[in-house]
């Protein structure tokens, strides 16, 4: 397919080519220009200084102190831990429970449109409200889950153990429906002559799988995998509703304590640029992969 | 898949259908749980055990909109009789409604106004952005771009920020220009949120669209701009739907940005359902028929966008 050159399709009637390419995609760019590099171009300016949002006070210049002060600060990297940790069971947990969900709805099930659109639902409704209710279903003394799980009082959120646990398991329950839609896309693209090859040849289920199977459906895995250990390296709202303990206390739950109730808005900015620099890496892999898949 | 054929095959089957059904349930229980609550009178929301079967009342709606009180005693007959229906529900709540002492008027909670700008804050903001990222979206995918492939990954990225790290600089400025606790202050930053998602996504459809149609217009005497205006859009009608869908939900859904650039005039319902949890004597049936009210047009969206929702989530990347 050809691309229209624009200088050279400089219309005789109406604007050129030129003019409406430059009309359509100049103002988008200048808008996230201004509305969001220019305000990290700031922040980075902030990073370098003292600056308390809640004073008067001017900023003063104190070169990289913020950045060594962060970076000696043993609780910063507890918070880093605890996103680590954080991050692979809410992946894992989502990969597990997303991919056997697929495994089990690709076959003939009678109303498997419904159910795939019912299953869908958690992922699209939004995770403060999310959070807030399954703080009713955690209650220790009324929450259904221990009621049903028969585990009397237990606390789920106050019990610093158990707390990330459960703030992963909602997690879990948003997003695996996400990776269940992109692992059904991966399995309906498998071609049905590799099974029917396969059953000829009298290969059992477990090689079927890992020869046919899994391979096949890796590109998009890879994606759904990328883009949720990106999100969850991100994860604020369900996890700030639900947090109590400070071993929940992950990476953007700190940022946003630090910038915004205890105002410490220079050193915030330094910590904001080590968490975007982390973010820009995995972005990076994560368009590579969508590159891919879109080029097959 | 091959036809079921042999009687291990069927046992197989058989289960998986029930395993579905069981995790169907499963993952839908707290939803429902949510749902059922929202229903419920006062004392029955805590209990134990848990009250699955109840007749269903209106009241905490009622209560949810109202400024209320608790009721010392039980209210007189021919003050229940004269009261709205609305009124009466709160009572049946066993509570009462607060009156303005000189106008009599009924006080109202602040979840009416919330919703209001929940609802101005993502409309708005989805038509932005859709009709941006639209003709951006057309921009790439119809005329040749220089480092095309670097501005879109820099269109991407920008949706991939924290909302914290934008928010911590963009607070300041706010501060500094009166955009703080405003609605035009939450549309602009909902619009750039959306905007990188729509060009993505709008991409992929009008990539789709074949570009004959225009080529064919254009010798017809159509300029460009006819041609994209009466050609282009219509074909795209599907595609700019389930996009306009998606912005809607993501703006609907928005909690980070909306708890640290409103305090009240301008905030939206998520940052003020959760702000309702006291410690303890919180009315569960309340907060449940907020979360009702508010989760109830994105099951509906979910609904209408089903085919639509793999490409959406993969920003067009993988289609069916």
């Amino acid at each position: 397919m050809t691309r229209l050159e624009p200088d050279t399709r400089a219309a005789a009637r109406g604007l050129s080519d030129l003019t409406i390419r430059n009309l359509f995609i100049i103002p988008t760019i200048v808008f996230l220009i201004v509305f969001n590099v220019f305000p990290l171009i700031y922040s980075l300016w902030t990073a370098f200084t003292d600056y308390r949002a809640s004073t008067s006070a001017d900023a003063n210049w104190v070169g990289l102190q913020n950045f060594r002060e962060l970076l000696a600060d043993p609780y910063i990297w507890r918070n880093f831990t605890i996103t680590a940790k954080y991050v692979m069971i809410t992946v894992t947990g989502q990969v597990i429970v997303g991919f056997g969900l697929a495994m089990l709805l690709n076959r003939k099930i009678p109303l498997k449109g419904l159910i795939t659109t019912l299953l869908l639902l958690p992922m699209m409704l939004s995770p403060a409200v999310v959070g807030l209710f399954w703080k009713l279903l955690y209650d220790p003394s009324f929450g259904i889950i221990n009621y049903f799980l028969g585990m009397g009082k237990f606390e789920w959120l106050a019990n610093p153990q158990m707390a990330l646990w459960a703030v992963a398991l909602v997690d879990i329950w948003m997003w695996s429906p996400f990776v269940m839609l992109l692992s059904l896309a991966g399995l309906s693209a498998v071609p049905k002559h590799l099974y029917e090859a396969a059953e000829i040849d009298r290969a059992g289920p477990f090689y079927t799988f890992f020869r046919i199977t899994l391979p096949l459906v890796a590109p998009i895995l890879m994606i759904a995998i990328i883009f949720r250990t990106m999100e969850a390296f991100k994860t604020f709202d369900h996890a700030y509703i639900l947090s109590t303990q400070p071993t929940t206390e992950l990476i953007a739950i700190r940022l946003y304590k630090m910038a915004f109730l205890e105002w410490q808005t220079g050193m915030s900015s330094a910590f904001a640029y080590i968490v975007l620099i982390v973010v820009v890496a995995i972005t990076n892999i994560y368009v590579k992969y969508l590159n891919k898949a879109k080029a097959r | 898949m091959a036809e079921v054929k042999t009687k291990g095959e069927v046992i197989v089957n058989r289960a998986a259908i029930v395993a579905v059904l069981l995790a169907l349930v499963i993952m839908l229980t707290p939803i429902l749980w949510i749902t059922a609550t929202a229903f419920k009178p006062r004392n029955l929301a805590t209990t134990v055990p848990p009250t699955v079967f109840f007749e269903p009342t209106l009241s905490p709606f009622a209560k949810l909109f109202t400024k209320r009180s608790q009721l010392r005693a039980p209210v007189d007959e021919a003050t229940y009789a004269a009261a709205p229906w609305w009124e009466k529900l709160v009572y049946d709540g066993g509570e009462q409604v607060v009156r303005n002492k000189k106008t009599g008027e009924a006080t109202s909670s602040g979840f009416g106004n919330r919703y209001m700008n929940s609802l101005i804050v993502s409309i708005v903001s989805t038509i932005l952005a859709v009709s941006m990222g639209t003709v951006t979206a057309y921009g790439f995918s119809r005329f040749r771009v220089p480092g095309e492939q670097d501005w879109l990954f820099f269109i991407l990225s920008t949706r991939m920020l924290p909302p914290i790290v934008v928010a911590i600089p963009m607070f300041l400025m706010y501060r500094a220009v009166g955009l703080y606790d405003t609605h035009v202050g939450l549309i602009i930053l909902y619009t750039a949120f959306n905007l990188s998602f729509a060009v993505w996504i709008m991409k992929g459809f009008i990539d789709e669209i074949p570009r004959e149609y225009e080529e064919a217009a254009l010798v017809d005497g159509y300029t460009r701009l006819q041609a994209f205006f009466r050609i282009v859009l219509p074909e795209a009608l599907t595609g700019i739907a389930a996009t306009a869908v998606f912005c809607f939900i993501t703006a609907w859904n928005e909690y980070a940005f909306a708890l640290m650039m409103t305090s009240r005039n301008a905030q939206t319902a998520p940052p003020y359902i959760p702000s309702q949890v006291g410690s303890g004597l919180s009315d569960w049936t309340v907060i449940a028929s907020g979360t009702f009210l508010f989760l109830l047009p994105v099951a509906i969206f979910t609904f209408l966008l089903r085919n639509h929702l793999l490409r959406g989530m993969s920003f067009g990347a993988i289609r069916k």
